[in-house]
């Protein structure tokens, strides 16, 4: 490398270089930014004005297709059931997850490795391959138009990063802590439920986050089913309301725009528990 | 991939690991490995998925008709486009805006916020704001487009624009969680690296070509695979916003499957799809992971695995 030394650090490049940085970063604001900004305006427009004024505020200011939104009985339902259906998911998976991730961090037995690799493969397969079967498997079990068909497929997809992240977090805790555990008469179960889980709490948080936000996103299953429309989730009843109003844009985009409050809600919550599991489940996936 | 064992022998006892494996063992058998063998039954029959198991065994023919179908021929074409714009342009981006908002910006973790947004959003919805946004008649995208006196473009409408529509909304959605994956494996660098280039005289673009980059290996790998895996099953983006129209021009794989299965009820062909599907993701996964991530699986990712 050439020998001009003590040249400028990159990160502090000439006054110019940083604004044209910053440039890109604001550019990319813009496409991250207008559409959900447009879509919050749009719903306080009136679907002539949003035609004719896209872009400026709006004049005046319309909160019926909120209000509207809001004030729907359909729409709560389906905030309700997108709700039962993620609290009961996410217990369904992380339950048996870690049940599974305590014998294949603490345990040796033959097998074992071949058995995790097996849970961890299902990672690389798209939920898509299986929608299917497993429809004709629900309605061979009666579970469609049944909560528990969408509950239990997802926490069976759910399972192998679950796995896969509680299991290098139950690994962590030392051996001492179980020896200690077990001198003091406590069962494997007892370890389990009194030591292992309370000290894996972040790591439960993290994979509870991660199931949540994967439940409520869900489509494809929930499409195939449901057929009624008592039990939509939200992204059905997203889908099933753009069907209806298609014409009325203002109204669909204030529709939108109230089904994207949970998601955006949870995630200010949850922003730090979400991003670690990501990345997390990315790596050691 | 043998680690030391913590020493809990004590707590072996089969009937417990059984016990303790048993739900999920249920779950994984019944809901995911039960299917995908289902799926290659069902492949090689003629069936319209009606009560009860197929009979009328045709062998390979749904193969071979799949492989002479132009719409599933041009699925994997479509896939393989997908795949490469997202290599070429939106990792590329995700990692460059990483690199930037690393860097002391004023507002980072604003934007940082704002980037990773529409991941947390659900394709639905995304799907239709995008449907609205990119309306041929009044959408937003054909206003803007007009102040620089562009003309009104048809988006999804037009069979030889809707899978650039299409991909500009996969970068909507997606690009800042690659980013976000990014952002922490630059943060699992040690300063000291970049800092002893930078003593050395290497300037910023050589800092990141020759360090930054090579050490952000596996995380570009991750980013890599997980960008093909998504491309292979895209479905509900494009389900929503065209169907696979017009005339089939933004038809996925999955959206081809869907629609056999669950429209047509010619559910043997449409499972001879799924098992292509799951091959293709097989063959992939394995030869990725034993030709291109193999340095990574041998330890070398624990890069990241500080950062909780």
């Amino acid at each position: 490398m050439s020998a001009n030394r003590h040249k400028q650090s990159p990160t502090s490049g000439g006054p110019l270089r940083s604004i044209s940085l910053h440039t890109i970063v604001v550019i990319t604001a813009l496409f991250v930014g207008i559409p959900l900004l447009y879509g919050v305006l749009g719903g306080f427009k009136t679907t002539r004005q949003l035609s004719s004024n896209p872009i400026g505020l709006p004049s005046p200011w319309v909160p019926e297709n909120y209000t509207s939104v809001l004030g729907s009985a359909s729409f709560w339902q389906m905030l309700w059931n997108s709700t039962y259906i993620a609290v009961l998911t996410t217990l369904v998976v992380v339950a048996v997850s870690a049940l599974a991730a305590f014998v294949f961090a603490r345990f040796a037995f033959r097998g074992r490795e071949a058995l995790f690799t097996m849970f961890a493969a299902g990672l690389m397969f798209p939920f898509a391959v299986a929608i299917l079967p497993l429809f004709v498997l629900l309605r061979m079990f009666g579970l469609l138009d049944n909560p528990l068909g969408v509950i239990l497929p997802q926490a069976a997809f759910g399972m192998p990063m679950t796995i896969i992240i509680l299991r290098g977090f139950f690994r962590a805790i030392p051996g001492e802590i179980e020896e200690a555990a077990i001198l003091d008469g406590c069962s494997p179960l007892g370890f389990f439920w009194r030591i292992l889980l309370p000290m894996a709490r972040p790591a439960i948080a993290t994979v509870s986050v991660l199931a949540v936000v994967n439940s409520w996103n869900q489509f494809m299953l929930p499409l195939v089913v449901f057929s009624d429309d008592s039990l939509f989730t939200i992204p059905l009843g997203v889908m099933q309301f753009q069907g209806q109003y298609a014409t009325d844009i203002a109204r669909v985009m204030a529709y939108i725009v109230v089904a994207m409050l949970p998601a955006l809600g949870f995630y200010a919550v949850a922003e730090r528990q979400l991003v670690s599991g990501l990345t997390a489940g990315a790596i050691k996936g | 991939m043998k680690t030391t064992r913590p020493r809990s022998l004590r707590l072996r006892g089969f009937t417990t690991i059984l016990l303790f494996l048993l739900p999920a063992l249920v779950l994984f058998f019944g809901l995911v490995v039960a299917p995908i063998l289902l799926a290659f039954y069902a492949s090689v029959f003629k069936w319209n998925g009606m009560r009860g198991l197929p009979t009328d065994f045709i062998g390979l023919a749904n193969f071979t008709r799949l492989l002479a179908d132009e719409v599933f021929l041009g699925d994997l074409w479509r896939g393989l486009l997908l795949i490469i714009l997202s290599l070429v342009i939106q990792l590329p981006l995700s990692l460059g805006i990483a690199m930037l908002l690393n860097q002391r910006i004023h507002g980072r973790a604003f934007f940082r916020l704002l980037f990773f947004a529409p991941y947390v959003l659900s394709e639905a919805i995304t799907a239709v704001l995008f449907m609205m946004i990119l309306s041929p008649t009044e959408g937003l995208a054909n206003y803007i487009l007009g102040w620089f006196g562009i003309d009104p473009l048809d988006w999804f409408a037009d069979p030889s624009s809707v899978m650039m529509s299409v991909f500009i909304v996969m970068t909507w959605k997606y690009f800042g969680f690659h980013m976000i994956l990014y952002i922490a494996g630059r943060q699992g660098i040690p300063r000291e690296l970049t800092e002893a280039a930078q003593i050395d005289g290497a300037t910023g673009w050589k800092v990141f070509r020759y360090v930054t980059l090579p050490l952000l290996g596996p995380t570009i790998r991750i980013s890599v695979f997980l960008s093909v895996i998504g491309a292979i099953q895209l479905f509900d983006l494009v389900w929503i916003i065209t169907g696979g129209g017009p005339s089939h021009s933004s038809e996925t794989m999955a959206v081809t499957m869907f629609q056999f299965g669950f429209k047509r009820f010619q559910v043997g062909y449409a499972s001879a799809i799924s098992v292509v599907m799951f091959f293709i993701s097989l063959v992939f996964a394995v030869f990725y992971q034993r030709y291109v991530m193999r340095r990574d699986l041998e330890g070398a990712s624990t890069v990241l695995r500080d950062q909780r």
